[in-house]
């Protein structure tokens, strides 16, 4: 017992609090406490929870449970449903930690608890955190949320309107809510937070709007702002110290956050910090994207636009800044380097390597040395003629000048589209396939005419995006990335692109959805699709397995069409207005024959 | 404009009788039914709440003319207006969109306008994209901020070498309109100069107190490509045709209303009006 409970997290130990005497909990978070302050080190997991968006910290959506395996999933069933009660696009992970499940719908951003002992599995509370409505106004891409955190016997979630919340995981009742940004800024949240240690780490969205990126740390028992760190401005509000160094020169010299910028844009810059967030216990690091800056055209802002679309890596207690690398410097394409930051060890050219593994919307998986900052190598995923290549001595893309997006000037056969090779959707790890399973988009764009437009009263020029696949004709494809041979091991077309998260298991079943509806099970080696069953409505959200108080594995996923690839539906889109969703809806204009909309959580078991 | 409304009923009224003997059932309720419009509710000068913007005049104009009661829904116009609006049923008339607009169909235009340098009097003067001075004076500008959309001025300064002191004024966190913001700013001396739009640029420089001086900002040779003037009309909802007809026919009936109402606002214009003509 004593080693058991020593075993498991402190967010564990509260968890069985109401199933023990008191006397053991007692020790068991004394002892926890110990470990703790002995050194940095990784939240603990029990094998059958999921108590994160992508269940550790080295973000990669590998669950150890095997009993569900290639050659039984063909059998896999409906356990039980849940309806969120919002039907708008469904982007969150659910989240399993011992007996419950907890799951953040769209706005209004409710939270659930769902009591996993009783069949049918009903809601143990329900929280409402009632976010301002001119919220919903302010969100570019649909009122999506990535899903809460769990940690300490709490759960951490954001909603719409830039709060942060800690609510007590046994009762529903909010601890602190924490109003981190400002909606009439154009700031919202829709990121899943991360907790590392006694912080929970937010970021914000809204780049398109002029807001300026950050990411925060709040003091998991209090909600108190522990740092925050821009992504654009002096050194002083970057968190830019004696600590920070880059690997490439040019990121290298005082304030470039604001140097890099015409005066004063650099406030407006973007930036914002929406997308994933890892962390290395060994190194102590998190590492975390930055999106596109903004809200000028790119002629407007001269120069490399630090520290947008690029990643950060800093130390958590402090946010220091310890190194940055720059995806894209001066982006003029919409490629946030928000994607997912998969910690992985691996062989490179001969030797064992600490790396970052990334897909990022430029159409490049990027292998990257998690302490130095270094890219050992960027391979092309999809269609690329943005760019080149990555020079890899200065780390920069090599760009063709002929898809710059001039005003005026129509550009045709620009790949990726700016979406990118791959937008938030999760990828997966697997260590005993050593593959990345991407969901991800074929699709590039042509900018045409520009057609006047209006906005509190004031014309400007929407240039006319024609989003259309890439080569094949499909949109999207879920593919096994091989990131020592640096190529596909297998891909699977879709119609449409997958904007679902990936799921990989230790019995070598791969899970995702498409939008279409059909959630999916494949193979892990070879990509063989062994299952697949029809939901309400289109899959974009994010997909978890669970072992529950029955002992059994169990697969979750939510149901419900939505995002920016989905608004055709979600949103009610005019179809026939193509340059609806900045360009998107034109490439989806057949989404509505498909599917509906719909906001239903979906769990299957073997009978 | 109160005194008005016992008037209009009463008339409304008349043709809704005067229908019910002569025309089948569905005439009479059209005759009722209310013109529905999508309106900011603050934003000066177009449309504020209390209905003082231009924009609410014409609309008004537009009622008495149609013979129907006005009714408003009221957003803030950002992204997603037409949609939120017209797109959710709730309205069927947008006062004013440019000519070609996608989302709606529009009628003839009613005026026509362009970007305005706003200068100081006895200030920098700046009256060109071609000035040499471009890249070292403080220029404002609106920023759209929906990517990857901007104004044709942003461009042209861009182009020609305005980047290092331009300031851009967003719609987002503040409680004026960017266009009042700017005019404010070149006043204080804070901006040497700023490029208006110009139903806002003659509207907000008219009350100021410092002496203002509007330059129309004519498109550099290098960008006659792209528009610099916007002919403005009244957006209809998709299919309805009829009403978008009747519109058309009102905008010519009362055009010396319309050119009244726009010259009251100070609407800078680059079209000919009735009113320039008109002794």
């Amino acid at each position: 017992m004593f080693f058991d409970i020593a075993r498991l997290a402190p967010l564990t130990c509260f968890a069985q609090i109401e199933k023990m005497t008191k006397t053991p909990i007692l020790l068991c978070c004394s002892l926890l406490a110990l470990a703790m302050s002995t050194g940095p080190r990784a939240q603990e997991i029990r094998e059958g929870d999921w108590p994160m968006a992508a269940r550790d910290h080295a973000s990669t959506r590998f669950s150890p449970l095997a009993d569900i395996r290639t050659d039984n999933v063909a059998n896999l069933k409906p356990a039980f449903t849940f309806f969120t009660g919002v039907r708008r696009g469904q982007e969150a992970a659910p989240l399993v930690v011992g007996d419950t499940m907890y799951i953040t719908a769209p706005y209004p951003n409710e939270l659930f608890a769902l009591d996993l002992t009783k069949p049918g599995a009903p809601v143990k509370w329900k929280f409402e955190p009632r976010p301002d409505a001119g919220a919903q106004g302010v969100a570019c891409c649909d009122v999506v949320t990535r899903g809460p955190a769990y940690a300490d016997g709490r759960v951490f979630m954001n909603t719409l309107d830039a709060q942060t919340i800690a609510v007590d995981a046994a009762t529903g009742k909010e601890v602190w809510r924490t109003k981190l940004g400002d909606i009439t800024k154009g700031e919202t949240i829709t990121m899943a937070p991360l907790v590392v240690k006694d912080k929970v780490l937010v970021g914000n969205s809204g780049s398109e709007l002029g807001v300026r990126g950050w990411l925060a740390a709040l003091d998991t028992r209090t909600g108190r702002i522990a740092w925050r760190a821009y992504s654009t401005g002096p050194d002083s509000e970057v968190l830019i110290g004696p600590a920070f160094k880059p690997f490439y020169a040019h990121d290298r010299g005082k304030d470039l956050g604001v140097s890099t910028w015409p005066p004063e844009a650099w406030k407006i810059g973007g930036g914002a910090a929406w997308g994933w967030i890892s962390y290395d216990p060994a190194l102590d690091l998190v590492y975390y994207g930055t999106a596109n800056p903004g809200p000028w055209n790119a002629e407007q802002r001269p120069g490399d636009n630090k520290w947008t679309a690029g990643i950060f890596a800093r130390k958590p207690d402090t946010g220091e800044a310890v190194w940055f690398y720059q995806y894209a410097p001066h982006d003029q394409h919409d490629y946030n380097g928000t994607n997912e930051n998969v910690l992985l060890e691996l062989d490179v050219k001969g030797s064992r390597r600490k790396v970052i593994v990334h897909p990022d919307r430029n159409g490049y998986v990027y292998v990257i040395d998690r302490a130095a900052g270094e890219v050992l190598s960027a391979t092309p995923f999809v269609k690329v003629t943005t760019s080149t290549g990555i020079d890899l001595k200065s780390g920069r893309p090599v760009l063709n000048p002929a898809t710059e997006t001039r005003m005026g000037t129509t550009v045709r056969d620009v790949c990726p589209a700016s979406p990118g090779g791959k937008d938030w959707q999760p990828s997966a790890w697997s260590p005993r396939t050593q593959l990345l399973y991407m969901p991800h988009q074929n699709m590039c764009q042509d900018m045409m005419t520009f057609q006047a437009s209006y906005i509190a009263g004031t014309p400007y020029l929407g240039a006319e995006v024609a989003m259309y696949p890439g080569p094949g004709g499909h949109r999207g494809v879920f593919g096994a990335w091989d990131p020592v041979k640096a190529r596909m091991a297998w891909s699977i077309r879709e119609r449409f692109p997958v904007w679902s998260g990936a799921l990989a298991t230790a019995g070598d079943v791969v899970f995702y959805g498409t939008m279409e509806g059909w959630f999916k099970a494949v193979d892990a080696r070879s990509g063989k699709l062994l299952w697949q069953f029809k939901t309400e409505s289109g899959i974009i959200g994010q997909p978890i397995s669970y072992r529950g108080p029955d002992g059994k594995q169990y697969v979750a996923v939510l149901s419900g069409v939505g995002g920016w690839a989905g608004a055709v539906v979600s949103k009610d889109l005019d179809v026939r207005d193509g340059t609806a969703a900045k360009g998107f809806a034109s490439a989806m204009k057949d989404l509505p024959q498909y599917t509906g909309k719909g906001g239903t959580l979906y769990v299957f078991a073997l009978p | 404009m109160s005194s008005r409304f016992p008037e209009r009923r009463t008339a409304a009224r008349f043709l809704a009788l005067a229908c019910a003997v002569c025309a089948p059932a569905g005439a009479a309720a059209q005759a009722t039914t209310a013109l529905r419009v999508c309106a900011d509710p603050d934003n000066p000068p177009y449309s504020q709440r209390d209905e003082s913007g231009f924009e609410n005049r014409i609309a008004r104009l537009l009622a008495d003319e149609l013979r129907r009661p006005l009714e408003y829904t009221w957003l803030r116009d950002r992204r997603g207006f037409v949609r939120k609006t017209v797109g959710a049923g709730l309205c069927d008339v947008v006062i004013g969109v440019p000519v070609g607009f996608q989302a709606l169909q529009t009628t003839a235009p009613y005026y026509r306008s362009a970007f305005f340098f706003v200068n100081r009097e006895g200030g920098a003067d700046l009256r060109s994209f071609t000035d040499a001075r471009l890249p070292t004076l403080r220029i404002g500008v609106q920023l759209i901020g929906i990517d990857p959309g901007t104004s044709p001025v942003g461009y042209a300064l861009a182009r020609h070498g305005a980047t290092q002191q331009v300031a851009g004024y967003t719609l987002a966190g503040a409680e004026h309109p960017p266009a009042q913001r700017m005019v404010e700013d070149v006043a204080a001396g804070h901006l040497d100069s700023a490029l208006v739009w110009g139903p806002q640029a003659g509207y907000f420089a008219a009350r100021s107190k410092v002496p203002l001086q509007l330059v129309r900002a004519e498109a550099p040779p290098d960008m006659a490509a792209l528009p610099f003037e916007f002919s403005i009309a009244v957006g209809v909802r998709p299919g309805e045709t009829a009403l978008r007809r009747a519109i058309d026919d009102m905008l010519v009936r009362r055009r010396a209303d319309i050119d009244a109402v726009l010259a009251t606002y100070g609407v800078a214009r680059t079209d000919a009006t009735r009113m320039e003509a008109a002794p």
